[in-house]
């Protein structure tokens, strides 16, 4: 509970460092992506004020492309241009596009024609109509879309940490996925204030007198180049072999902390999405990851678990977390759920894990399969005695569970079957529960002892290394504090593990954490 | 001066000007008269190439005007708005600087002539440093007078230049307009809807309907003569006042009979101006005279309203038989 009352101040100045240099990076990521935009949309929507004909397809392009969420956008640009920076500041760039060019466009459209008229009548040439008439005319609404721009990508800049680009999303993901609200806010604080600061210092330019503009226009390409430059500042160190950890891992005592602590790990680390981490591991850009142990993609992309010699991941089985009200509402649930347990080991699940992640089959059909194949699956009965509520996180895994149980609940009762998957990390999918949002939801034992109910390090240290131990823990606690019931576990310990490629990890002879240790440390 | 042949423009398939020509002579105030849509705008901006004929010639002083840059050509050529046209972002005195910037004059050249051109046209020098939108329409079209003449052009090419007045300040811009001696030394073309102002302002008025000329004259042709019933019947509504202000005093000379004895004539004028004025000159009583000035004889008469009156019939008369 430390942490817990630990307050956000507290939190701010402990965390410092990291947070000057998560906000540097963000304003960096920001205006590097801003300015390229301006680079690029001033042009295009000039040009497109010049022939009309393209306007509908430059328009819907941008526009499309700003239709695309963000987190698919990240996802479209790694195969092209790998983690990092790179592909944040090109997503970034495509979503500050169609502002600028639209407003570029709307502003020089919208000059009077008469004035227009009047400057070639004048003699003036095309340039000059357009540098000493359109432009400076057209300003405040190119201001306007560059504001926008601004405000877009100061929000979704936030994202740039899933795929290892820094900013201020590192303490909001990691937050979210802790359940950890000084640090969710210690992201998300710094971040409104920016898009803020931004927004209102943008206004007064925009709004300044005619008379100025001049000085303006020079002013501003100056100031996006200054804080463009912020994200160059150079990362602390750089090791050996590169790592890249989940928000949540990072945050983590049975984490990077963890790692820290316990083993003395030292290695250059980035924050990145578990989305793109396996990716990105096989490609070479990172060596070393934080996976989940019966994550399919292991299997594809022939990676090994690096050995826990000192024990310090606890253990994650997982069962079904149901609220006491919904057992009682809907009898013989928890019997029908209970069909699952220790029926999937951590190797099948490995494998149905591979056929989703991998293999792109649909979580249904992998669900399906496993139960014809265990003779647990019959044909949906009709409904109509309530509606079960299933819930679970934004990964596979969780995908073919929820989808087992539903197939389960509808085969062996006349219930209604309602799944919200989906939902987010930990934080959202407990909360959900604990609110009546939703019934029931897989989750793990290591989770709900270090995510939900964080207790001292002292108990931590004394349950972890039985998986019993911990199971009786939680179920107690989730009883007495939120009236919820841990059922069966169904058998898989999907714990987190260091990976590393099997052939370097082969070559740099490294089979548990502490010879990785030492390989760092060796020169 | 300037010479216009088988000139047409096409949109599409509409004719917006369809094969016409005429000449403007060297001071020479042109009117292109009509209706909206009659041609006479497109016809005004294919005459400095903010529009491209689909078919004809034109020629400025003898040079054909396609074989010159479009800019050059337009920087030897006035061009006075309805809208006025400036810049918001300039100040006065900047708009005004338009073309001498563009042509590269040094700053006192500039100046100079700025200061020269609002001492004219009525504009002081503090409103040098204001925006057009501070000013009010009749300084505003001033300023694009001002625009306009600065580098003085041979040629100025107005397009319904007080069309957005309002008529006080038009009629008072109007009066100024006709005493301004830079415009005398101009060649103009002005576009106008108004047959009010077409008579007063025009040595010549050409009208167009359709994309068509249907008459090229001096306003008493087209009063006294005109060449058919369109434009009989455009005139016909202010016919009176039309012919008002088209009559000189002048041309009813040998028919005023001069009062024997006049009484203290209060007003002298010039019998170049036309019977309108002369008009507004009488305050209706019974023996109110004026004195009229020939230039051309160096006589003096002194006429009362009905002597006036009695006259002009008289002239109207003879007009019809001729």
């Amino acid at each position: 509970m430390n942490e817990q009352q630990q307050t956000l101040w507290d939190f701010m100045r402990q965390q410092s460092g990291k947070l000057l240099e998560q906000t540097i990076q963000h304003i960096g990521l920001t205006f590097i992506s801003l300015f390229t935009a301006v680079l690029i949309g001033l042009p295009l929507g000039i040009f497109i004020s010049r022939r009309k004909k393209f306007s509908g397809a430059v328009l819907g392009v941008a526009g499309v492309l700003q239709t695309i969420p963000s987190i698919a956008l990240l996802g479209f640009m790694i195969p092209l241009l790998g983690i990092g920076p790179k592909p944040a500041i090109a997503a970034l760039l495509l979503y500050a596009l169609l502002p600028i060019i639209r407003n570029t466009f709307t502003g020089i459209t919208g000059v009077d024609a008469t004035v227009k008229e009047a400057a070639v009548a004048m003699g003036m040439s095309k340039w000059q109509v357009l540098s000493k008439v359109e432009l400076p005319l057209a300003m405040p609404v190119i201001f306007a879309g560059i504001r926008t721009a601004t405000v877009i990508n100061v929000g979704v800049a936030t994202l740039a940490s899933y795929i290892a680009a820094g900013g201020l999303g590192e303490f909001i993901f990691g937050g979210i996925s802790l359940n950890n609200t000084n640090m969710i806010l210690a992201g998300a604080i710094p971040a409104a204030l920016l898009a803020i600061l931004f927004d209102f210092l943008l206004s007064r330019l925009q709004n300044i007198n005619i008379k100025k503009l001049k000085a303006v226009t020079v002013a501003l390409p100056l100031l996006l180049i200054v804080l463009s430059s912020f994200y160059l500042v150079p990362s602390a160190y750089a090791t050996k072999l590169k790592a890249g950890f989940t928000p949540e891992f990072m945050g983590r005592q049975d984490g990077n902390l963890g790692l820290q602590s316990k083993y003395g790990l030292k290695i250059s680390t980035v924050v990145i999405s578990d989305a793109v981490m396996y990716k990105a591991a096989f490609e070479k850009q990172l060596d070393v990851i934080s996976g989940y142990s019966t994550d399919g993609r292991l299997k594809a992309y022939d990676l090994v678990v690096l050995k826990d010699d000192k024990g310090i991941f606890p253990p994650y089985y997982a069962a079904p977390i149901v609220r006491e009200n919904s057992l009682k509402k809907f009898a013989g649930l928890e019997k029908i759920l209970n069909l699952l347990a220790v029926k999937i080991n951590d190797s099948v699940m490995t494998a149905l894990n591979y056929k989703t992640d991998y293999l792109h089959q649909n979580p249904e059909k992998v669900a399906k399969d496993f139960l014809v194949a265990q003779k647990l699956w019959k044909p949906a009965q009709n409904g109509g005695d309530g509606e079960v509520r299933i819930g679970s996180k934004i990964f596979g895994e969780q995908y073919i569970l929820a989808n087992m149980y539903s197939m389960l609940i509808k085969g062996n009762s006349h219930y209604d079957v309602a799944t919200k998957t989906g939902l987010g990390g930990t934080k959202i999918c407990f909360d959900a529960l604990t609110n009546d949002q939703i019934d029931f939801y897989p989750e793990y034992t290591g989770t709900g002892l270090l995510a939900i109910l964080q207790p001292s390090a002292k108990v931590v240290d004394s349950l972890t290394p039985s998986p019993q131990a911990t199971y009786n823990f939680v179920n107690d606690e989730f009883e007495k504090r939120y009236n919820i019931k841990w059922l069966k576990p169904i058998g898989f310990n999907n714990a987190y593990a260091l990976m590393m490629r099997r052939g370097q990890a082969e070559k740099l002879k490294i089979k548990t954490i502490s010879d990785l240790k030492r390989y760092l440390e060796s020169r | 001066m300037i010479k216009i042949l088988h000139l047409s423009k096409h949109f599409g398939k509409v004719k917006a000007v369809d094969d016409i020509s005429f000449e403007v002579k060297e001071h020479e105030n042109l009117i292109l008269l009509g209706t909206s849509g009659c041609g006479k705008t497109t016809t005004l901006k294919m005459i400095n190439r903010l529009l491209e004929p689909s078919a004809g010639k034109i020629s400025i002083d003898n040079k054909n005007i396609f074989d010159q840059q479009p800019e050059t050509l337009r920087r030897s050529i006035g061009y006075v708005l309805q809208n006025h046209g400036l810049f918001p972002h300039y100040t006065v005195a900047e708009n005004i600087a338009v073309v001498p910037q563009l042509l590269q004059w040094d700053k006192k050249r500039t100046e100079k002539r700025i200061a020269e051109l609002i001492e004219k046209l009525h504009l002081t020098k503090d409103q040098l440093q204001a925006y057009p939108s501070e000013l009010s329409g009749g300084q505003q079209q001033r300023v694009g007078l001002a625009r306009a003449l600065v580098a003085d052009p041979p040629v100025l090419l107005m397009d319904e230049p007080f069309g957005a007045l309002d008529n006080i300040t038009r009629s008072k811009i109007h009066a100024e307009f006709k005493a301004l001696d830079e415009l005398k030394r101009k060649t103009i073309i002005m576009v106008t809807h108004d047959v009010q102002e077409a008579f007063e302002l025009g040595d010549r008025i050409c009208l167009m309907d359709k994309g068509k000329i249907v008459q090229n004259g001096t306003p008493a042709e087209l009063l006294f003569h005109p060449k058919n019933n369109f434009v009989r019947e455009f005139l016909e509504e202010q016919r009176l006042s039309l012919e008002f202000k088209s009559v000189k005093l002048k041309d009813l000379w040998q028919w005023l009979t001069p009062t024997p004895r006049p009484p203290k004539a209060r007003v002298k004028m010039s019998a170049d101006l036309g019977v309108w004025a002369g008009l507004e000159q009488f305050k209706f009583k019974a023996d109110d005279t004026i004195n009229i000035d020939n230039t051309e004889n160096n006589e003096t008469k002194s006429v009362g309203f009905e002597q006036l009156m009695a006259a002009f019939y008289q002239y109207k008369q003879q007009q019809a038989h001729e």
